[in-house]
């Protein structure tokens, strides 16, 4: 059974993030970078996923996949190191400035050219809920779109997994909902599913040493209109810090003379 | 052209408070555009017996803005399973070709439109708080918060349609609702293929549920300044004064003195009462995600510096532990 799972590099520190304001572009520069952490509790779920099947005599593989600058390697790394088997990176200059869809298009098309080397169906693709700079959530549901297989978001158990089937709980709004996909599905997995391991030092060192092939638009057999910006339906126009026009009316005195200051403004204004 | 539809999320036979908050905020849109306003109602075979209900919902609708609403009728529009109901969106959309398509930025709505997205080949702006018409262009621009709300962006889809996007909820007003508005219902059956997952069971888990902090009209919420977990009876005491409810800011459910379900902020939930007092509470962003758009904030922090008096209405210096027992004197006192 094939294990996929989608990782984004993201900086360390999102609210740490500025515009240029000559260019209302965002500044990332320099920032340091890490794997958005809600991508490390679907690289654990793959991982746990393998080891359910050894147990019961399949063979699993963890396959981990990025769309990103060169620099994502360090991602897919880190990945290697928790006990990943293999990995992918989507680079290349046509890729940037992509939105939601055409990130998902660009990795869609990733999965199917690793379909294509291994002549099967990846088995089950597992995103993080969401990336903590993006913060849509978007990108899993869109990607199960484009791979016409169904999607269950907010995972935070899975029950069972048989090789046709998967029994999930997946959080809904007040409560949880279990449902029973058909294999191949995509997952979004919820924070806190299980506790993300640390890389061995053994799988540091594999990783360093992992050869990682790195695909471009030709490699993927897309062309450059169909990614990054000029693949995206969508487009910043205006980037702005939020107005801070409220400001407090600093109530002072005694606590006894605060409360009663507090008390009458509050019945004057509600 | 220039139709602004809505998707009506139905819980239990019942629309959702966002779906009446969507027909507020896309009322303008429709008539800046000189277009319906349009809600698709999805209508499946657990609710499909009670045509009295489904009427009643239809009415509501109407009366809340929309112009028309479509009726879209399944046995597999049930529950929450996005492949049928993406499905029965596409089709629709594909045959009356709107302009804009909302979702509300519930669980759902946030699992469901990007799926219906990726059927129509167009972009999505995920969780907005404003939207408007541009005069000029006639393009809807869609204001959301990034990087933990230390940036607002503005979006556009100039090229493609529908111009979609999930929203807030409570980002935006219900109308009031005039039951003598008239409207069309357009009522579409639709033969959805059976999707590949399905819900087998739904269960509702809220340890709290006595309380729904969004729900409240006045929040009394304890951050980390509160000192220990002994200290939020204070803040029950108050809250009951006030007729309100006790929330919480993330720090003080990571150290497990009150259920995620008091959460409010990012990671929590978000709320917009008409008065929400922060008591040490310090106003990370992660937390005024959550509360910002009360309509009065009262802060009391020991630091003068706390971001929180940026959008507090009313400050007040001090420790809680003395503020809040000598506020709850004075309410009790003037009773």
């Amino acid at each position: 059974m094939h294990v996929l799972v989608c990782i984004k590099q993201v900086p360390a520190d999102p609210s740490a993030v500025k515009v240029d304001r000559k260019t209302n572009t965002l500044i990332r520069e320099g920032i340091p970078v890490v794997v958005n952490p809600f991508d490390l509790f679907a690289i654990e779920e793959a991982l746990r996923l393998r080891e359910r099947m050894s147990s019961s005599g399949q063979k699993g593989r963890v396959s981990v996949i990025t769309m990103g600058p060169p620099q994502a390697r360090s991602a897919l790394e880190e990945a290697i190191a928790m006990g990943a088997d293999d990995a992918v990176l989507l680079s290349d200059r046509a890729f940037a400035g992509a939105d939601t869809l055409a990130t998902a298009y660009t990795l869609s098309r990733g999965i199917r050219r690793i379909e294509d080397s291994t002549g099967a169906k990846v088995d089950i693709v597992i995103c993080g809920r969401q990336s903590t700079d993006g913060d849509t959530a978007q990108v899993g549901p869109e990607l199960a779109e484009m791979l016409g297989i169904p999607h269950l978001v907010r995972v935070r158990k899975v029950e069972s997994l048989t090789r046709e089937s998967i029994r999930v709980e997946r959080i809904a709004d007040g409560g949880y909902d279990v449902i029973e996909s058909c294999l191949p599905v995509l997952l979004t997995v919820e924070k806190g599913i299980n506790q993300p391991r640390v890389p061995s030092l053994r799988g540091l060192m594999r990783a360093r040493k992992a050869g990682i092939p790195v695909w471009g638009a030709q490699e993927l057999g897309v062309e450059a209109q169909q990614v990054g910006l000029a693949g995206s339906p969508t487009r910043v126009i205006r980037v702005f810090s939020p107005e801070r026009q409220r400001r407090a009316e600093m109530l002072t005195g005694s606590p006894e003379a605060v409360a009663r200051l507090l008390v009458d403004r509050l019945m004057t204004a509600m | 052209m220039g139709d602004v539809w809505i998707f009506a999320e139905v819980s239990e036979g019942r629309p959702l408070d966002v779906v009446y908050e969507l027909l507020g905020g896309g009322r303008p849109l429709a008539d800046d555009l000189g277009g319906k306003l349009a809600a698709i109602l999805p209508w499946g075979a657990d609710q499909a017996g009670e045509a009295s209900t489904k009427e009643a919902v239809v009415r509501d609708l109407i009366a809340s803005g929309a112009d028309l609403v479509y009726v879209v009728q399944s046995r597999e529009l049930v529950l929450r399973q996005e492949e049928p109901h993406a499905q029965a969106i596409y089709e629709l959309a594909n045959q009356y070709r709107p302009d804009v398509l909302l979702f509300g930025a519930t669980t759902f709505g946030l699992s469901l439109a990007p799926r219906v997205a990726a059927k129509l080949g167009t972009g999505l702006i995920a969780n907005c708080t404003t939207l408007s018409i541009d005069k000029g262009s006639g393009l809807l621009l869609m204001t959301r918060p990034a990087f933990e709300e230390n940036i607002m962006a503005t979006m556009t889809c100039p090229d493609r349609r529908p111009q979609m996007a999930t929203v807030r909820p409570r980002a935006m007003k219900r109308l009031t609702p005039d039951p003598g508005r008239l409207g069309e219902v357009l009522t579409v059956v639709c033969d959805l293929p059976s999707p590949g997952a399905r819900v087998v069971e739904v269960v509702k888990e809220d340890q709290d549920q006595a309380v729904d902090i969004t729900d409240a009209k006045i929040i009394v919420a304890g951050g980390r300044g509160i000192g220990c977990k002994e200290n939020l009876e204070m803040l029950e005491e108050l809250a009951h004064l006030l007729g309100g409810a006790v929330a919480v800011s993330r720090p003080v459910v990571d150290a497990g003195w009150a259920p995620e379900s008091r959460q409010v902020g990012q990671s929590g939930k978000i709320v917009s009462p008409k008065l929400y007092i922060a008591c040490g509470i310090s106003g990370a962003v992660q937390h005024t995600a959550g509360m910002s758009s009360s309509d009065i904030i009262v802060a009391i922090n020991k630091d003068p510096g706390a971001p929180i008096f940026d959008i507090a209405t009313y400050g007040i210096v001090g420790d809680v532990c003395q503020i809040v027992p000598a506020l709850i004197r004075e309410l009790k006192g003037r009773r």
